[in-house]
């Protein structure tokens, strides 16, 4: 076959989608779903601006089919805020000047909400460590992380789990 | 950089992969994680008729840890590795280099199969497969044979794999208590692949060295044994001199690639310069400068 | 105003940061019009070549394949539009000029040679491997030696790969190193890099045959500028094309310049009657977006024996690629300008060699000119402060320009329209607060001391940036009916946070909250005639503009204020959106719909300047830098907006830290880029980048607009390379290395060592003459 018909949940929405097999998950989201917060910088799987949970991991959505992620729950960028307001690692970003052009951005959003979901307590090497999957060409990386290690507070609230913090 | 076209199939079990591929002549490929072969779908340097998801496929996802050794289901990625708590015992040179792989993402998808099939000379797992004489489960429609990680790796994205058979499984053997180790890489930002890598290990004989094992990756078409680095150290007691022979005699032995990264020459004297550290390091002497 | 400058030096939260955190920021890619096709370019394979044929039948009989165009179709031969020179242009350079679409010559690898327009692109990626392109392959011009020679021609009418030799004089240099004590001499190389913006270029267009009317959204830098020449280039009226600015993933100088896919995605969309949407991917971009930097130079400095720097001169070859693009002289021309930086040269005589090879075509990049020749003046320095014995703090401090020598005339360029000055600024107390923030007293004694296993050294390096690029710029302002005021400027954002910077200028222009002004930028359809954002020009030009705008609007207001509520036009106060005048107030909602428009003018150019300090251990063995601490002072006349500064400096001393480390594009002997990914074109990532401090005064407010600000974004990066090559000099002084190309890879600082070590073994031949 040559095109499928997929379903998968996108930030807590069932979606049916009809893809082409040879489509990326990226262009499914941007394309097909209309979902454009996930951006593709490289699309050989470097810069990490296409990064998406998939299942609650992060990854990076150009390489992978969008085939493959049938019967997946995928969070984007759009899936982030809560109740229309910036989650509290959207908030630390605007608030640490933690962008500039914004494009690489939902890419880093969405590695550090995993990072934190997973590790709360993630420390600044840790925290660098895993942003090094992630280019950014205007902050020079120091406003990010000082953006993340600010949000880690919200991810160890008891109500700021992986559930709230979706 | 849009893949090319190709048919997509995600059968459910091992023999219905297996046909499948064997039906198409040799242009079907398995994918799993995809991290090695999506990049290569996008700049369009495989272009295979159909893709076989292994995703649905039963069995490949576990990691065993028992006396015959660790053995590591294809599909067992990277986060797998580092998440069992087991394997810093079990296979503390794998445990070791894991990490190294890639990017975080990376390794959330990347798997043990695909880094095996794909072979790059510069990957961190054939080098620890090399060095531990690990052995590759392999599957086809003859059935089911081991390959000894040194007849597996043939050469740069090349394999001893048939065209026709899947990677089933990778099987370290068991870890000897008191073995050291060593792994490491010098790679232009972290993450990259290796410029130069070393995997080693050596047990200990009554304050000698014995059964040296070093393997070196980034350097050529394959991850190598350095035997000339092994005979210095073998029977020797450990000390940052015989460390520095060990090292001098190591790059004497090879004739490394040069790239764009770096030049054979500098390859030569940080493969010496690595291998002398690391060995200090996995001995528990203060490392040489 | 009843809070005067509450807005203004500030850190206030962008105003750009919601949208862009939540996805909701709109790029070109984002774009879907009624009926959209996508463009896919077919790029030459090889780097020089004459283009026989082009068969494109298979290609078009693929189902979803819309057209196929090549040259042919653009226009008969002589008639294909040729990329304009829109900034320091040279009439030399006309003969170089980039047809859209390569007609009769292939003359880099990524040189556009057709377009395919289909209904998928991953569709219109398959026609391309169907397009038979036949190539008589030439001799490749593979660097600057080999266009020297002029032994293979890319332009056989031009008669040359030389284009021109830009000829910088002050003084007089000869004469100058003939009477000094002390003179030396040294090769210096830049490594070709580009800007790389994590937002690969992309562009849009929709055509409406029925009206004419053609729009082009992903305009980004100089829309106003490129709108003019587009038309003209397509054949259309200027008043029937639009340049929409949408959201922009970064610039750094490469974005937003005229390119052939410019013209080629218009075109497609005129002659399809359909919308045609064209993203860049990033492969492509690598060889057919702008590159930049590569400079090789044979550079001479005199002295007198107290450290005072006489004279320099030299000659610098600039690669330029296979064509003169847009802009690609402005940065041999500030190469050759702007040597001196912020010190006391008096005698210059710098020749610039400006040459054509096989690869993708140059221009600018973030700093043209300053990081080059920062680099190569501030390593001379230090091997002269070395030769002569002299600290080179104290060198420094010595040489730095003094405030009452200001302002300053930068050397002229020999028949080139070409006079500019330094206009104001405390050189030497911004080179000491560096030093007293870095720790430099505390830190000297680590010079060149071996430390388990490494070596240490600092360094220290003073800058100038150029800003405020002239001639003018327009703003609109407009009453909105809720009581608020629309801001239309002709400057553009390339995601920078201007519309956050340009906002706070207005709204304490106007005394109305940040709330109440909607910044619009860019696209063309917003002010008469606007000049955009490069040359750090957008704060500057585009916020003094507002301020005129305002000043009139207010003007106006009370004019008009007057006449309703009776007394003067002076008497008329105007405070928190609320218009007071003798017999009563009014809110502002009241005057809706009233709307000046201003230009600003401006000839002269802002300065800003400072200095950076680096503290580098060196692994001998591996030859890795590691840079430990890095502290950048700058003053930039007024601070609009601290945050959003800060972060164009690290920025920008992170994009300089790829620059002296990591980012190469490298070619082959053939022409042949090799590397064309991600994973071989190497930026910083979050495990390279040490600790950065940076700090950003308004000393002295600029004296050349009303303003008072200069600009700034570019600094960061500037003076990276010489301050980094003096560290690692420093730290390996025991070898006598001496860092004069870049990047300064693993590979090649060990192979310096090792060289030294060779030299050091056979003593004699230091390079250095004292006269």
């Amino acid at each position: 076959m040559t095109t499928a018909r997929i379903t998968l949940t996108i930030n807590g929405t069932a979606t049916t989608l009809d893809v082409p097999v040879r489509m990326t998950l990226a262009d499914a989201l941007r394309e097909k779903a209309r979902l454009t917060g996930t951006h593709v910088a490289c699309e050989h799987g470097v810069c990490g601006a296409c990064t998406v949970l998939v299942d609650g991991l992060a990854v990076r959505s150009c390489l992978m089919l969008a085939v493959q992620a049938d019967g997946a729950a995928v969070t984007t960028v759009e899936g982030l805020a809560r109740d229309g307001a910036l989650s509290p690692l959207q908030a630390a970003f605007r608030d640490h000047h933690a962008l500039q052009c914004g494009f690489c951005t939902p890419g880093i959003l969405t590695t550090m909400h995993a990072l934190l979901t997973a590790e709360p307590d993630a420390d600044e090497a840790r925290i660098r460590d895993v942003l090094s999957g992630n280019l950014c060409r205007c902050t020079g990386y120091l406003p990010i992380v000082e953006a993340v290690l600010a949000a880690r507070d919200a991810y160890r609230a008891p109500d700021g789990g992986p559930e709230a913090a979706r | 950089m849009k893949p090319p076209p190709f048919d997509y199939a995600c059968p459910t079990s091992l023999a219905e992969a297996i046909d499948l591929i064997a039906r198409h002549d040799g242009d079907a490929k398995p994918i799993a994680g995809g991290q090695s072969l999506m990049p290569m779908l996008a700049f369009r340097l495989a272009a295979p008729t159909l893709l076989v998801d292994l995703r649905r496929v039963p069995g490949l996802d576990g990691i065993t840890v028992d006396d015959d050794g660790v053995m590591l289901g294809a599909r067992v990625r990277w986060c797998d590795i580092e998440a069992d708590a087991r394997l810093a015992a079990a296979c503390p040179l794998l445990a070791a280099a894991i990490p190294h792989v890639a990017h975080y993402q990376i390794r959330n998808r990347g798997t043990v199969g695909g880094s095996l099939a794909h072979a790059d000379p510069a990957a961190e797992l054939p080098a620890v497969a090399l060095a531990c004489a690990a052995e590759i489960v392999a599957q086809g429609p003859e059935g089911r044979r081991t390959i000894a990680a040194d007849d597996f790796l043939v050469g740069p994205l090349t394999t001893a794999l048939e065209p026709t058979e899947l990677i089933v499984a990778v099987r370290f053997p068991p870890w000897p208590a008191g073995r050291h180790h060593g792994f490491a890489e010098f790679s232009r930002r972290k993450g990259d692949f290796a410029i130069v890598g070393v995997a080693l290990f050596f047990d200990d004989a009554d304050g000698a060295i014995a059964g040296a094992t070093v393997v070196a990756f980034g350097i050529g078409d394959r991850p190598q044994r350095l035997a000339a680095a092994e005979e210095v150290l073998n029977g020797a007691a450990p000390s940052a001199e015989l460390f520095a022979r060990a090292a001098a005699a190591a790059a004497d032995s090879v004739e490394p690639q040069t790239d764009i990264h770096a030049d054979g020459d500098y390859r030569r004297a940080l493969l010496a310069t690595l291998l002398e550290r690391t060995l200090a390091q996995s001995a528990g002497l203060a490392s040489a400068s | 105003m009843s809070r005067p400058n509450a807005w203004i030096g500030s850190p206030v939260p962008r105003v750009e940061d919601e949208r862009l955190v939540t996805g909701r920021g709109r790029f070109v890619g984002d774009l879907v019009p009624e009926r959209l096709l996508h463009a896919v370019m077919l790029r030459s394979p090889q780097a020089h070549g004459s283009l026989r044929s082009i068969d494109a039948g298979a290609a078009r009989d693929l189902p979803g394949v819309v057209a196929v165009f090549t040259a042919a179709d653009v226009g008969a031969a002589g008639a294909v539009p040729l990329i304009p020179q829109r900034q320091h242009a040279l009439p030399e350079g006309e003969a170089y000029r980039q047809p859209v679409i390569a007609v009769d010559k292939v003359r880099y690898v990524g040189e556009p040679v057709a377009v395919v327009i289909a209904e998928d692109p991953a569709i219109a990626e398959d026609a391309l491997e169907l397009i038979e392109v036949d190539i008589d392959p030439l001799p490749p011009v593979a660097d600057h030696v080999a266009a020297d020679s002029d032994a293979a021609l890319l332009f056989e009418a031009a008669g040359s790969n030389r284009i021109a030799v830009l000829r910088a004089r002050a003084g007089d240099a000869d004469a100058a190193f003939a009477a000094a004590d002390y003179t030396r001499r040294a090769q210096f190389g830049i490594q070709r890099h580009t800007a790389l913006p994590m937002e690969p270029r992309g562009l849009c267009a929709t055509f409406d045959p029925a009206s004419g009317r053609l729009v082009l959204y992903g305009a980004t830098k100089v829309p106003y500028y490129n709108r003019r020449a587009l038309a003209g280039m397509l054949g259309l009226d200027i008043a029937a094309v639009d340049l929409i600015e949408v959201d922009v993933g970064g610039g750094f100088g490469a974005r937003g310049e005229i390119y052939p896919e410019d013209f080629l995605v218009p075109f497609a969309a005129m002659r399809l009657g359909a919308a045609v949407r064209w993203i860049e991917d990033r492969r492509e971009h690598l060889s057919a977006c702008n590159h930049a930097r590569e400079f090789h130079a044979d550079l001479e400095i005199a002295c007198r024996r107290d450290g005072t720097v006489l004279a320099l001169r030299g000659r610098v070859d600039a690669d330029l690629g296979a064509y003169a693009r847009t802009n690609g002289f402005t940065p041999p021309r500030n190469v050759v300008q702007f040597m001196p930086g912020p010190y006391r040269i008096d005698h210059v005589a710098i020749d610039g060699h400006l040459l054509v090879t096989n690869k993708t075509p140059a221009g600018t990049y973030r700093g043209p000119g300053r990081f080059e020749t920062s680099f190569f003046c501030e390593r001379l320095f230090d091997m002269a402060a070395h030769d002569l014995g002299i600290d080179p703090v104290a060198f420094r401090r010595r040489n730095l320009l003094r405030k009452d020598e200001l302002p300053r005339p930068f050397p002229g360029i020999v028949g080139v329209d070409a006079a500019t000055e330094l206009d104001n600024g405390d050189y030497a107390f911004v080179f000491q607060r560096c030093l007293d923030d870095f720790g430099w007293t505390e830190k000297a004694a680590l010079q060149g001391r071996l430390i388990d296993g490494r070596y240490h050294g600092i360094a220290v390096a003073s800058f100038i940036e150029g800003g405020g690029g002239a001639p003018r710029e327009n703003a609109r302002i407009t009453v909105e009916a809720d009581g608020g005021v629309a801001v239309d400027v002709g400057s553009s954002a390339i995601g920078q946070g201007l519309a956050t910077v340009l906002s706070q200028i207005a709204a304490d222009a106007l005394g109305l909250p940040m709330s109440a002004v909607t910044l619009r930028h860019g696209s063309t359809t917003l002010v008469t005639e606007g000049f955009g954002s490069n040359h750090s020009r957008s704060t500057v030009m585009g916020g003094s503009a507002i301020l005129v705008a305002a000043e009139a609007l207010l003007a106006e207001l009370r004019t008009v204020a007057a006449a309703e509520l009776g007394g003067a036009a002076t008497d008329v106060r105007i405070a928190d959106g609320v218009v007071h005048g003798a017999a009563g107030q009014r809110p502002l909602s009241a005057f809706a719909g009233l709307s000046v428009e201003r230009t600003y003018h401006n000839t002269k150019y802002t300065y800003s300047y400072g200095t950076h300090a680096a503290h580098v251990a060196v692994d001998p063995r591996t030859g890795h830098v590691e840079v430990i601490d890095y502290v950048t002072v700058e003053d930039v006349g007024r601070v609009i907006n601290p945050a959003t500064l800060h972060g164009q400096v690290i920025g920008a001393v992170v994009q300089g830290l790829g620059s002296v480390f990591l980012e190469h594009l490298v070619y082959d002997e053939t022409g042949q880029l090799l590397t064309g990914s991600l994973a071989d074109y190497l930026v910083p990532t979050a495990t390279d980048v040490p600790r950065i401090r940076g700090v950003s005064l308004g000393l002295e407010r600029c004296p050349n607009n009303p303003l008072g600000a200069k600009g700034a974004g570019e600094g960061g990066l500037i003076a990276t390379g010489g301050v980094i090559a003096n560290a690692v000099a420093a730290a390996l002084r025991s070898f006598g290395v001496e860092p004069n190309h870049l990047p300064l890879s693993p590979p090649r600082v060990w192979r310096l060592i090792q060289e030294a070590r060779r030299r050091q073994a056979t003593p004699h031949e230091t390079g250095q003459g004292a006269a």
